[in-house]
């Protein structure tokens, strides 16, 4: 890690913005929250309340907070104009963000699942590899080691299955 | 004194080679979790809860599963503290208050005074907490047997009532934050009419959204997430305890005695009304320095600065159970987690818990006694260890977490779309923190959505749809009231700031 993160590149975005996007998002969830409620039944059936009754509430209460929130994001001073997030810091979270999110699709797909303890291996390979800079062998006896680890502590001790993938089904561990 | 000899039982089940040795490896566990940026009490506690649905199976089971687990949430108080004297990094939010007093007492070579007070006011915060549950618990137990729906609602209400009224931030971020929890909470299966609600069709909604994948994702995925963008290093003091060290400290800690006695009381009001560790360890520290006389020092390094925090956020984060196990509403996030638990072993927590499963009951407050002395024993010897684990380098330590984060929330349902989940809750956690939106209040609406909705339409219909129900009678509607009073808080106390004449304060 050699960016210290602070002030690091450009601005993504102003908190005012971010706060404005959020509260949108939410305005929207509790429109459907409301919709979709009443669309089951919101009001008084004829042996008590229907299914939608206590959502439709919830749905009208989140408009009503986010519509607030909006109002306050927007009238916001100075205060609104802060950075939400540094460029260099958005890399940071993406550096990681997007590694787990192919590490999680190569545990399990429909094409070739590699299984949660080779995919794992590979995922603290990756990390090791790209901000630690660490030599290969070091970089193997970490990241098999642990995985070797994990897999006798859920499948053998705890028996507490997880996803297997080829290599696993090569010794036999289906 | 029935309590006693109920305690003088419980010990009896607590004491046994197995309890005590899944004590100490929840206390160590539970240290390495509190230490470690990205796990904290409540994400480690609900990563470890699927290995112990086959423990809580055996006969007797479930009383070692709950000691786990709980001894794992002591070693994460505990475990918040070393991060925070040492590396100036709060390993826990309840910990931030500790970072005051006590970084600058390591940076002046006092680590090993700063460490003691912290150990040791946390051991004695505790202790008075788990007193109170040993002769309070009963007590509301016995009192809410008699509780019908409407006072079950009313509790709830003024729990979520009482995050409203004592968030810092704005109370519209906290009820959205909280009212989001409720919705997802309804998503799938309505238990009563057997409707589906808010699935749209996909599959994967049917059994709605755990609230340990929830956990998993917001607290231990978010946390990283932020932790990286502050490009962590680790830049620590010394880590060395010697016994001179702290015999040495001991001697100095009863003079804080008024002190502790006071941080103890903050954070047992606070434990038991969610309003939880945090704020209850700078509200002590607050009231420490307003109090004593070094007050002006406060800041540079004083023990007493550490005592405050410490001893409040331990008495909080146990007292946190006592509405837990005696009510089924639990104080903080992590207490929803082992209250998950006791749900997903099948038992009811409630005030029935002491009738039907006393042994239970009384061997967790047992092993609250047992675990603290444990985690005081292990904290004092071990400290070099755990700081070592903050020296192994981040670019290990961070694939690691993801990897325990995506095995947990696997093992919860073993479901992949669970794990995809807990990426999406991961960057939600990560934007509500930076924007302020707390997270507490929408994982305990997602805990308790169902419960608090099942109660609200069971009074409903005993009243005909008459909401003067829950002004029925003079129980329910005290505590109605007390609800209405904390939700209004904000608009009250901004109204009386108008009255006395201040500029109102702006959040």
């Amino acid at each position: 890690m050699e960016e210290s993160g602070q002030d690091v590149g450009r601005a993504v975005g102003s908190t005012r913005a971010w706060e404005a996007v959020v509260a949108g998002i939410f305005l929207a969830f509790g429109l459907v929250v409301a919709w979709d409620s009443h669309r089951l039944g919101a009001a008084w059936g004829s042996d008590g309340p229907e299914a939608g009754y206590f959502p439709f509430y919830v749905g009208v209460l989140i408009c009503i907070s986010a519509a607030v929130n909006l109002y306050t994001a927007l009238k916001a001073g100075a205060e609104g104009g802060k950075p939400f997030v540094h460029w260099g810091q958005l890399k940071m979270i993406l550096t990681v963000m997007v590694p787990s999110t192919i590490y999680v699709a190569l545990i399990a797909n429909p094409w070739m699942g590699l299984g949660i303890y080779v995919a794992s291996a590979l995922f603290i390979a990756f990390f090791m590899r790209y901000l630690g800079r660490y030599g290969w062998l070091r970089i193997a006896a970490v990241s098999v080691g642990t995985m070797l680890a994990f897999f006798l502590m859920f499948e053998i001790w705890f028996k507490v299955p997880l996803p297997k993938g080829p290599l696993e089904a090569a010794f036999g561990f289906a | 004194m029935e309590e006693l000899q109920h305690l003088f039982g419980g010990f009896a089940v607590a004491l046994s080679w197995f309890n005590l040795m899944l004590m100490f490896a929840g206390i160590i566990l539970g240290v390495i979790i509190g230490v470690l940026p990205g796990l904290g009490g409540a994400n480690g506690v609900a990563i470890l809860l699927p290995l112990t649905f086959s423990m809580a199976q055996q006969p007797g089971g479930d009383t070692s599963a709950i000691i786990l687990l709980s001894c794992i949430y002591w070693g994460a108080l505990f475990g918040g503290a070393i991060t925070s004297i040492l590396f100036n990094i709060p390993g826990e939010p309840w910990s931030v208050a500790t970072t005051f007093d006590g970084y600058p007492l390591g940076q002046k070579g006092r680590a090993g005074a700063a460490l003691t007070a912290a150990f040791t006011s946390s051991f004695v915060g505790a202790f008075v907490a788990v007193l109170l549950i040993t002769f309070l618990s009963p007590i509301v137990a016995k009192f809410a047997l008699r509780f019908g729906p409407a006072e079950f609602f009313s509790v709830y209400l003024l729990t979520f009532s009482a995050f409203v009224g004592m968030s810092r931030g704005s109370p519209f971020k906290t009820i959205a934050a909280m009212m989001l929890g409720f919705a997802m909470a309804a998503v799938g299966i309505d238990t009563v009419t057997g409707q589906l609600r808010l699935t749209f069709g996909f599959t994967d909604l049917l059994k709605g959204f755990d609230f340990l994948i929830a956990v998993i994702g917001l607290f231990g995925i978010g946390e990283i997430l932020l932790t990286i963008e502050e490009g962590l290093e680790f830049k620590g003091a010394k880590a060395k305890l010697d016994m001179r060290v702290v015999l040495e400290t001991w001697k100095e800690l009863p003079r804080y005695w008024k002190t502790s006695l006071r941080a103890a009381a903050v954070g047992c009001m606070m434990g038991i009304v969610p309003g939880g560790a945090t704020p209850a360890s700078f509200m002590s520290y607050g009231l420490a320095k307003k109090m004593s006389p070094d007050g002006e020092k406060f800041g540079t390094g004083q023990v007493e600065g550490v005592v405050a925090p410490e001893t409040a956020a331990h008495a909080a984060g146990t007292s946190a159970l006592l509405p837990m196990i005696t009510l089924g509403v639990p104080g903080s996030p992590t207490a929803a987690v082992l209250l998950g638990g006791l749900l997903i072993w099948g038992l009811q927590p409630g005030p029935l818990l002491f009738v039907e499963k006393a042994d239970f009951v009384w061997g967790l407050i047992a092993s609250m006694y047992l675990g603290n002395i444990v985690g005081l024993i292990v904290v004092l010897t071990c400290v070099p260890l755990f700081a070592a684990i903050l020296r192994v380098p981040f670019s290990i330590i961070a694939p690691l977490i993801l990897v325990i984060c995506a095995i947990g929330a696997y093992t919860v349902h073993n479901s992949m779309f669970d794990v995809w989940l807990m990426l999406g809750f991961g960057i939600m956690g990560y934007v509500f923190k930076k924007l302020d939106y707390p997270l507490a209040p929408l994982v305990l609406a997602l805990v308790l959505g169902d419960r608090a909705e099942d109660s609200f339409r069971q009074s409903m219909l005993l009243s005909q749809g008459d909401l003067r129900i829950f002004y029925d009678n003079g129980l329910v509607g005290g505590i109605t009231t007390l609800a209405l009073l904390l939700l209004f808080w904000p608009l009250i106390s901004r109204g009386l700031d108008l009255v006395r004449g201040r500029r109102p304060r702006r959040d």
